[in-house]
C-alpha cells in the first residue's frame, strides 16, 4: 500500500518550547489515521507541517512522494483542510463560501458552483444554501467546513479535531460523513481528544504525548497491548482508599492506576478482582466494573507522563 | 496568479458591500470640501492662479484614494487576519503567505484607484476641472495605493491589538494629509515641514493630481511621480516579509 504521508524524525521548536521532539509515522493511502493526545501533545503541530503552516526544521517530512520544507502549492491542491477553529468567510454566504474557496483552486465560477451545490447536498446543507455563516448552528458550522474542504476533491484530508465543541447528534452526523469519504478511498487524518471518536473512526491511531509518540496501533490493538481486559473505575474519594492497596491489586496480578484523583484497577480476570474488593475495604457499591477500552490505553500512556 | 485568486475573494465581498464602502469613503473628502469650500472661499479669493474650491479639489481626490487603501489594509487587514482568520484559510488553499498578502494590497490598491476616481467625478461635475489630462489621475492614485496599501500593511503586521491602529492614523496618515499640501500651498510651511514633506508620498501626489486637473502637466511632474513610485518600490517589500513571518512558523 502507498504511503500519502510520511514523517521521519521531525521535530520542532518554537522559542524554548519543543513542540515535537522527533516523531515518525506513515500514514497510508485510504486509511483513516488518528493522532490521539491532550491539547499542547504536538497533534496540531504536525498537522500544520503537513499542510503548510509550519515549516519543517528538522528532519523529513515527504508528501504524495515529495519531500517539503514548507508544502507548496501544488501540493496543498491534492489536501482538504478542516482547521479546528471554524474559519468560514463571515463576509460571504453558505455557497458563496464554497465557490469562492473552489477558485483559490482556480475553479471556474461555474465548476465551482457545481461542485459546491453537490457538496451542500451531501452534507445537507440546501437549504442554508443562501444562508449568512453567522446564523448555522455550531454544527452546520463544522458540516460547512467539511464541505470546503471538498471541493478541490482532495486524496488527503486533514481534520484538526473536527467535531470539537459540537453537541452529541451533530457529532454522530459528522462521523456518518467522514465515513461516507473514507467509503470512496479518500485518506483521512484527523487529532482528536476524544476517545469515542478514535474508536469509531479510525483503522490506525499514533498516541502523541509532549511531542512524542508514545504508541501506534489500531484501537483494539492498543487496547490488547497496553492494558488487562477489565477495568475497574474506584469512585470514591483518594483519602477514602485504603492504604496499601496498590500492592494488593499487584500481588493479585492486576495493576492500579491513579490519574489526577481518580482511581482505576485493571485485571484479567474482572469479576475475580471485584469479589475481593470488599475484602480490601474498597466498597464495591462504589466500583464499576467494565472491558478496557481505549480510554484506558489514553490514560495509562498520556496520564502519568513517560511511565509506560 | 493565487494572488488574484485572493484578490477574487476581495471582489466578491466587495460585490456585497460597495454601496455603504463607497458611501463611507466619499463622504469624508465631500464634507471637506463643502467645509472648507464654503467657509475658506469667503476670506481666499485665489490661490495660485485658481479659486479655493479648484486647489482643495484635486487634494480631496488624493484624500479618498489614501483613505480606500489605508483602512482596507489596517482595519480590514487586521480583522481578516485576527478576527475572522481569513489568511489561514485561504492559506489552507493552493496559495503562499506572499499571495495571500499581495492580494491584500492588490485590493487596497483597486480600492484606492476606485474610490479617487470616484471623487474625481464629482469634481469635475462641480466645474472643478479644467483639464482632460485629469484622465491621467486613476493611474496616478494607483501608484499611491500601492505606497499606502504598503505602510498600512507593513504597521499591521507588526501590531496585535487593532487598538494600535489609532496611533498609525493619527501619527502617520494624519500630518501626510494636513501637511501635504492639500489644504493650503506647501511654501507657506516652515522650511523644514517642506523639506520633511519630500518624504510624504501623499504630498507628491497631490501636486501631480492638481496640475493633472489643471492641465498644467510639465516635464517637473515626472519628478514627483518617480520620487512617488520610489517609495513604493522602497516600502512595498517590506510587508511580505514581516506578515509572512506571522503567518508561517
Amino acid at each position: 500500500m502507498n504511503n500519502v504521508v510520511i514523517a521521519e524524525n521531525l521535530g520542532k521548536c518554537y522559542g524554548s518550547l519543543r513542540a515535537l521532539n522527533g516523531i515518525s509515522f506513515a500514514i497510508r493511502e485510504g486509511e483513516c489515521c488518528g493522532f490521539l493526545g491532550h491539547n499542547g501533545a504536538g497533534k496540531t503541530t504536525t498537522m500544520r507541517m503537513i499542510y503548510g503552516l509550519s515549516t519543517v526544521d528538522e528532519g523529513r517530512l515527504t508528501i504524495f512522494g515529495r519531500p517539503v520544507r514548507l508544502t507548496p502549492p501544488a501540493i496543498k491542491s491534492l489536501i482538504g483542510i478542516v482547521p479546528q477553529e471554524d474559519n468560514l468567510d463571515p463576509d460571504l454566504n453558505v455557497l458563496e463560501n464554497l465557490e469562492v474557496y473552489g477558485g483559490l483552486f482556480g475553479l471556474r465560477r461555474r465548476e465551482a458552483r457545481e461542485r459546491a451545490r453537490d457538496l451542500l447536498a451531501l452534507m445537507g446543507l440546501e437549504d442554508k444554501t443562501h444562508a449568512k455563516v453567522n446564523e448555522l448552528s455550531g454544527g452546520l458550522k463544522r458540516r460547512l467546513v467539511i464541505a470546503r474542504a471538498l471541493i478541490n476533491r482532495p486524496r488527503l484530508v486533514v481534520l484538526d479535531e473536527p467535531t470539537t465543541g459540537l453537541d452529541p447528534q451533530a457529532r454522530h452526523l459528522v462521523w456518518q460523513k467522514l465515513r461516507a469519504l473514507k467509503s470512496e478511498g479518500v485518506t483521512l487524518v484527523l487529532t482528536t481528544h476524544y476517545m469515542e471518536e478514535a474508536a469509531q473512526l479510525c483503522d490506525r491511531l499514533l498516541v502523541m504525548h509532549e511531542g512524542a509518540i508514545l504508541a501506534e496501533g489500531s484501537p483494539r490493538q492498543l487496547v490488547e497491548r497496553h492494558t488487562l481486559p477489565w477495568a475497574i473505575e474506584v469512585l470514591v474519594l483518594l483519602d477514602a482508599i485504603p492504604a496499601g492497596l496498590a500492592d494488593k491489586v499487584a500481588a493479585a496480578g492486576g495493576e492500579a492506576l491513579q490519574v489526577v484523583d481518580g482511581l482505576f484497577l485493571y485485571a484479567t480476570d474482572g469479576e475475580d478482582m471485584w469479589r475481593r474488593l470488599d475484602g480490601w475495604g474498597v466498597p464495591p457499591h462504589a466500583c464499576f466494573l467494565r472491558p478496557s477500552n481505549l480510554e484506558d490505553v489514553f490514560l495509562k500512556l498520556t496520564g502519568k507522563g513517560e511511565e509506560d | 496568479m493565487g494572488a488574484l485568486r485572493v484578490l477574487n475573494r476581495h471582489l466578491r465581498v466587495f460585490g456585497h458591500t460597495w454601496q455603504h464602502s463607497v458611501m463611507f469613503t466619499v463622504i469624508e473628502p465631500l464634507l471637506y470640501l463643502a467645509a472648507f469650500g464654503f467657509g475658506m472661499s469667503a476670506f481666499v479669493r485665489e490661490i495660485e492662479g485658481m479659486g479655493y474650491l479648484e486647489f482643495l479639489a484635486p487634494g480631496m481626490v488624493a484624500l479618498s484614494a489614501l483613505y480606500a487603501a489605508t483602512f482596507e489594509c489596517s482595519y480590514g487587514t487586521f480583522v481578516r487576519l485576527h478576527y475572522q482568520k481569513t489568511f489561514l484559510a485561504m492559506l489552507a488553499g493552493p496559495v503562499t503567505a506572499r499571495d495571500v498578502i499581495l492580494g491584500e494590497m492588490l485590493y487596497g490598491t483597486l480600492k484606492s484607484a476606485l474610490f479617487g476616481t470616484v471623487i474625481l467625478a464629482v469634481v469635475a461635475l462641480l466645474g472643478l476641472v479644467r483639464s482632460p489630462q485629469a484622465l491621467a489621475i486613476p493611474l496616478l492614485l494607483a501608484v499611491q495605493g500601492v505606497v499606502f496599501a504598503a505602510l498600512a500593511m507593513w504597521y499591521t503586521a507588526y501590531i496585535t491589538n487593532i487598538d494600535y491602529l489609532n496611533y498609525y492614523i493619527t501619527l502617520a496618515i494624519l500630518p501626510f494629509f494636513l501637511f501635504g499640501g492639500l489644504f493650503f500651498p506647501v511654501d507657506s510651511l516652515p522650511a523644514w515641514v517642506q523639506a520633511a514633506n519630500n518624504l510624504n508620498p501623499l504630498y507628491h501626489s497631490v501636486e501631480v493630481c492638481r496640475a493633472l486637473a489643471l492641465g498644467r502637466a510639465g516635464a517637473g511632474l515626472w519628478l514627483h511621480v518617480g520620487v512617488l513610485a520610489l517609495i513604493g518600490a522602497v516600502v512595498l517589500p517590506l510587508p511580505l516579509r514581516l506578515m509572512e513571518k506571522r503567518l508561517i512558523n
